[in-house]
């Protein structure tokens, strides 16, 4: 055993039974001795490589990892007598942040929010990951080209608007009114139930968006008018690289046109389904801050304050601590996400 | 052959066609009210009497028609020309600075012989999965902002022009310089082995050779770049808030500003806000001018672009 080991290394002298280091090893010896040499001379003969690299790890140190080290301030009293915000002059402060918000005063606050961001998250996988299926499926149903480009022009169109235009146009939209005033869609709603005294009465009279009951419906499907369109690409690309030939073999076979979609279409795109769906669940937790913080008003706080505007209105040392805890979840969730992917099909995003 | 279409077949052909549409009307919809909405009078809008064309008149005495009295107001607001300037300042300058980085920085990473080539990627891909979060990246900035200012010999970030801060620090996105890198990975090396074999450098190599060959996916990516820049609003909002620098809004945070505070949609009105439309006639149309005129870059652009991102998303992100 030791001997088998020993032999690559090793040359055995048979005569005295002495030991010493085979040519082999020598060789392997003296690259290793000169390794961060031959690395360096490398480097040196080939700086203008590295040199094209630098801005771009520049930026992202100076922007994007130079934040994480203030993260520290999740970990300092921000009560501390004159430190003036600045998070040197702090106090160390242990844990009492995350105490404070996990069972401490704040925890009213910050689980609430935590289940919001959860839940909000949840609900756009939910109803934002079959949609852009279903469209696909659809796309390929038209035969007319024009149509299909017309209708496909038309869906992808609002990715490319700003959240402060989709809001500010969501909210136009909603806007509250009494007796059949307001917005188009509050005044459509109105036709439906002349509801005055009850809950979406008052929810027409302050306008949908503002109430708690409602957010989290209105803002799912304002994410789809936003990305259903958009995120159909992937799959619609999926569905018309299916081969012609598999749908004629299923119609020989006397398959119908949805036998055709459940043996043929399913099957083909399946992969591409599965994999969007595992990065999916990794950004679970990664719900748009923007969109919610432009949504947000003192009447819907209950369903929409997330913890991201929750760490943005504390602007303390807890509020660092909330939303690392949110991000590293988040972070767990990414990496077993990728994890599965490769395993489950030899496929990660990285 | 023509097959006989079985009833199935048929209805779910008329599903997926009435879908389909209806979805397209959803999404087209909401511009063409915001249209009509700024062709209206001020007076129809605040009754809303707006539901799918321009209307103008009196109470009593609604009709169909055309008035451009709130473009003619919002054209005449210096604030927004202001705003518009700096988001195509920010839009443009950013967008180039933007694609410098990542196009030197995704060739490097493309070559296989670059050492810590996988050190290198994580570095990168390691801001996808973790993020400071909003109270770090703030600091962060007002940090970068202070040191810009004592370079100028200012005082704090109140000294400089925020416009390029927003311009360096923000917009960073590591998807686009993946898929920068995917295509220049797909770059045949052969090709390379050629220039190099003419003398040609490395800058030579990356210009004649791979950004030639990689036009489609630089192109996706530079829109990709500009329309995240012009929609931006968050961290412009904030930077340029907290340094108290109204000068330097791009106009999402104007149109933002306009929206929160003149009406009383969002429930938060502000009797002192800084704009005050309420004499002006056009009080409720001009809103809806504010947000046509912010979006119609991107209605121009976006018929050149379309073909070439379904493309691109195609291309990147996912590597077997």
């Amino acid at each position: 055993m030791f001997k088998i080991k020993c032999d690559d290394f090793l040359t055995c002298d048979e005569a005295t039974g002495t030991y010493s280091m085979s040519a082999e090893q020598q060789v392997r010896d003296q690259t290793e001795k000169n390794r961060w040499k031959t690395i360096g001379l490398t480097v040196l003969k080939d700086w203008r490589l590295y040199a094209m690299l630098l801005p771009m790890i520049l930026v992202y140190v100076l922007w994007r990892y130079m934040p994480m080290t203030q993260l520290l301030g999740a970990f300092k009293d921000y009560n501390t007598p004159g430190a003036n915000g600045n998070t040197d002059n702090m106090n160390w402060y242990g844990l009492n942040n995350f105490l404070n918000i996990f069972v401490g005063v704040e925890a009213k606050a910050f689980w609430p929010a935590f289940r919001n961001t959860f839940i909000l998250a949840f609900y756009n996988l939910l109803f934002g990951f079959p949609v852009p299926i279903i469209l696909a499926l659809f796309f390929n149903e038209v035969k007319s080209n024009v149509v299909r480009s017309t209708v496909q022009v038309l869906v992808y169109l609002p990715k490319f608007l700003s959240t402060v235009i989709v809001t500010s146009i969501a909210l136009l939209l909603l806007k509250g009114g009494v007796q059949g005033e307001g917005g188009v869609i509050t005044r459509f709603v109105w036709l439906f139930c002349h509801d005055e005294s009850g809950a979406l009465g008052t929810a027409l009279k302050n306008g949908l968006f503002r109430e708690a009951r409602y957010f989290r419906s209105l803002y799912v499907i304002t994410e789809l008018w936003e990305h259903a369109g958009y995120d159909s690409i992937v799959f619609f690309a999926a569905v018309i690289a299916v081969s012609p030939t598999s749908y004629e073999a299923a119609q020989i076979d006397g398959a119908g046109k949805l036998q055709q979609m459940r043996y043929v279409v399913i099957p083909s795109i399946l992969s591409t389904v599965v994999i969007m769906l595992i990065m999916k669940i990794g950004g679970l937790l990664s719900v748009g801050y923007e969109k919610v913080y432009l949504l947000l008003s003192t009447g819907n706080m209950s369903a929409s304050q997330i913890v991201a505007t929750l760490a943005n209105s504390w602007g303390d040392g807890k509020g660092i601590a909330a939303e690392m805890t949110n991000n590293l979840i988040g972070m767990i969730l990414v990496i077993g996400a990728n994890t599965v992917s490769r395993k489950a099909a030899n496929v990660s995003l990285y | 052959m023509k097959r006989k279409m079985e009833i199935s077949e048929l209805i779910f052909k008329i599903v997926a066609y009435v879908f389909l549409i209806i979805f397209a009307l959803m999404c087209l919809y909401p511009l063409v009210y915001v249209l009509a909405g700024t062709f209206s009078s001020s007076e129809a809008v605040l009754n809303n009497k707006i539901v799918l064309w321009p209307v103008i008149g009196e109470a009593g005495s609604y009709r169909f028609g055309f008035t451009v009295d709130a473009f003619k107001y919002a054209f005449g607001y210096n604030m927004f020309w202001v705003s518009y300037a700096n988001t195509i300042f920010v839009a443009f300058i950013g967008t180039i600075w933007c694609l410098v980085y990542s196009i030197l920085g995704a060739y490097a990473l493309s070559k296989k012989r670059l050492i810590g080539r996988h050190g290198f990627n994580f570095f990168l891909v390691f801001t996808m999965w973790f993020a400071a979060g909003i109270i770090p990246t703030f600091l962060n900035y007002k940090a970068t902002g202070d040191a810009l200012a004592t370079i100028i010999g200012g005082k704090d970030w109140g000294d400089i022009d925020l416009k390029w801060l927003i311009v360096l620090a923000m917009g960073m996105n590591a998807t686009n310089i993946i898929l920068l890198r995917n295509s220049f990975e797909g770059v045949p090396t052969e090709i390379e082995e050629a220039a190099r074999i003419d003398g040609a450098t490395e800058m030579q190599v990356l210009f004649n050779v791979y950004i030639p060959m990689s036009k489609a996916t630089i192109a996706t990516v530079a829109l990709f770049f500009g329309i995240s820049r012009w929609n931006g609003y968050f961290w412009a909002y904030k930077v340029s808030t907290a340094a108290n620098q109204s000068y330097s809004w791009p106009v999402q945070v104007l149109v933002r500003d306009i929206i929160e505070n003149e009406t009383d949609i969002t429930g938060t009105y502000n009797a002192d806000n800084s704009h005050d439309f309420a004499d002006t006639g056009v009080a409720t149309s001009v809103l809806y001018a504010f947000i046509v005129l912010s979006i119609i870059p991107i209605l121009v652009i976006y018929p050149f672009i379309q073909k070439y991102f379904a493309k691109g998303v195609n291309m990147g992100g996912v590597k077997e």
